[in-house]
């Protein structure tokens, strides 16, 4: 019955995304701008299938997941931009210039290559939360203070990069390019392509989770969760586990961050400021914890919700958020993918009640 | 011997919760502990599995010193542990819990690539028969009653296949008739395990108890002895038999 269910949904979101809804653009129904928009929103599904990883199955809290996607946005912003001012016969990025900088940094060379800046992208984010993860899992750190350390962690490389000395264009961020591997960003395939790539590396994200998560790897992920120390009593290292799944969400994280980039167009340090850093928890927390279907429905719904109501009244929207994450953590602790669960079982217990009673 | 401990000594904020001068116990020996609450019996078990650091003293098992190791290197040198309050894994199935703890390799790529064998589905479920799990395999452990979680720990204690298993009070919480098939089991198991077994249940004692008996009594060893030794020392009874007795403690 279950994995019937299943299926219908994998189906039910195939055929809207891979085939409605590009066939709405390709029929004139829909416009260019709304299949991009639900191409940025595949990405930060892409990242929250990371947190629900590390939150919903090991019960980790990071708040530095948004650091890690904008690592994989900055990368990809910063090759796109070289490539854009070797074009247009200029040696440095424009806002280097206004710097009063002559030469291109030495961190900024390796990502005149496409090759590189995909490889680096990934590396750094994932050697990052290696070392982060090493330090924080060895000493033991859990819980509520290990939220708090990686959100200091990203206010911290949010405060890096908000200056115009760390050379990643301050306040302002990265944006105004051209090209990708020499095709131009504003055609309308090539938004069409980034969307259906993003579409596909989804799928390809939400496969390997769901087979993590159904590995016996994935059990103990869940026993650490439960109840960490028996974990180490049988014989499990959990620092090892801990650390394997953290880099994994970074890795996540940054993918997501890296095809965000060339359908946006922009990069500020804006994407991973405290409020960022939250929101991103709470899309997992809305459509479900520990289950890898509500973390891209949370991500996407929660996205669309937001474009929805910003257009509505711009005003509110936060009010709208916290609203709702007030509601899910009172009442609905499984989220949107609960929401059946938690329905029935209260049902089923008032009915209980009331033929006692009777 | 299996395990030597000299001098083991661990205070909590200048309270001596244990001063263990000698304690020794032989390959497949089945040991009971007995003494009154807070006798330190499971801050002793606590320091063998690595939970607790001791202060100062030595513990070798098998030869080699394991005191100051982690959890998961006792765990790997031969040392299972069931807690008092029972440790299981809520959220995952009976099965799930079982297979995690079966014996084999544990790293992250093994586990990641795991495939179960025959071989290993014959082990779970003859551990499952023998604790009579069968019938809650693929319940998750959460939803056990107090007895069944019991169960569950100990059977997870079981598949680890451990050299030595440190049992906390195995029987709290159960009916008598459980009780009885809980010592019959650890009777089993002590033909091919060491056990230690911390319990209060005297009747459960007197079962399990075909060895030797240690006391401890505020940290201290008492007396070790045979369970009818032990039944009838003044000294045991005045500290623990005959607590009912309270003006022969004071003495």
């Amino acid at each position: 019955m279950k994995t019937k269910n299943n299926t219908l949904l994998y189906i039910l979101f195939i055929t809207f995304f891979a085939i409605l809804l590009p066939a709405g653009y390709l029929t004139g129904l829909l416009s260019v701008n709304t299949i991009s928009v639900w191409g940025r929103y595949f990405c930060f599904a892409i990242a929250a299938l990371g947190i629900d990883l590390i939150w919903g199955y090991t019960g980790i809290l990071s708040m530095c997941q948004a650091f890690f996607f904008c690592l994989g946005s900055y990368g990809i912003a910063m090759h796109l931009l070289l490539k854009k001012t070797v074009a247009s016969g200029a040696t440095l990025p424009d806002f280097m210039a206004w710097n009063k900088i002559d030469t291109l940094p030495f961190f900024w060379q390796p990502f005149h290559s496409f090759g590189w800046s995909i490889v680096l992208c990934l590396l750094i984010p994932a050697a990052f939360a290696f070392i982060v993860g090493l330090v924080l899992f060895r000493s033991r750190i859990k819980g509520v203070y290990m939220a708090i350390i990686t959100q200091a962690l990203t206010l911290a490389m949010w405060l890096i990069f908000l200056r115009n000395e760390t050379n990643l264009g301050g306040t302002n961020g990265i944006t105004d390019f051209n090209t990708i591997l020499g095709y131009p960003l504003s055609s309308s395939s090539v938004k069409l392509a980034l969307y259906l790539l993003s579409l596909s590396m989804l799928c390809a994200a939400y496969y390997c989770c769901y087979r993590i998560t159904h590995s016996k790897f994935g059990k103990v992920l869940q026993a650490i969760r439960d109840s960490e120390s028996r974990v180490s009593y049988t014989a499990y290292k959990v620092t090892d586990y801990k650390l394997a799944v953290f880099v994994v969400a970074a890795l996540l994280a940054a993918v997501g961050g890296m095809l965000y980039l060339p359908q946006t167009g922009i990069i500020t340090p804006g994407r991973m400021d405290v409020k960022a850093s939250v929101e991103m928890v709470m899309w997992v927390a809305l459509g479900g914890r520990g289950n890898l279907k509500g973390a891209v429905i949370g991500a996407l719904l929660v996205n669309f919700l937001y474009s929805i109501c910003t257009s509505l009244f711009p005003d509110s929207w936060l009010f709208i958020l916290g609203f709702l994450f007030v509601i899910t953590v009172l009442y609905f602790d499984k989220g949107f993918m609960g929401l059946g669960d938690t329905i029935r079982k209260k049902f089923s217990a008032t009915r209980l009640k009331t033929s006692q009673t009777h | 011997m299996l395990l030597n401990v000299n001098n083991l000594s661990v205070s909590f904020g200048g309270v001596h919760a244990l001063n263990l001068d000698r304690f020794s116990l032989r390959d497949k020996e089945l040991r009971v502990i007995i003494g009154p609450n807070g006798a330190g019996k499971s801050t002793f078990l606590d320091i063998i599995c690595g939970k607790t650091k001791a202060d100062k003293g030595e513990i070798t098992f098998n030869g080699k010193s394991i005191l100051g190791k982690s959890e998961v290197k006792i765990a790997e040198a031969g040392i299972g542990r069931k807690f008092q309050k029972p440790s299981v894994f809520p959220g995952l199935t009976v099965y799930d819990n079982l297979l995690l703890a079966a014996k084999m390799k544990k790293d992250i790529f093994t586990s990641l690539f795991f495939k179960s064998t025959p071989a290993l589905e014959e082990k779970i479920h003859e551990v499952a028969v023998k604790l009579s799990l069968t019938n809650v395999m693929y319940k998750p452990a959460g939803d056990l009653s107090h007895g069944q979680k019991q169960w569950l720990e100990i059977a997870i204690v079981v598949l680890q296949d451990p050299t030595l298993m440190l049992i906390d009070e195995p029987a709290a919480g159960m009916s008598d008739e459980e009780t009885e098939k809980t010592g019959n089991l650890l009777l089993e198991l002590s033909k091919s395990h060491s056990i230690i077994v911390i319990e209060h249940d005297m009747k459960f004692v007197e079962q399990i108890a075909n060895e030797l008996v240690t006391v401890l009594v505020r940290g201290k060893r008492l007396m070790e002895g045979t369970f009818a030794e032990v039944k009838n020392d003044q000294r045991v009874i005045d500290c623990y038999l005959g607590r009912t007795n309270a003006q022969l403690e004071t003495l």
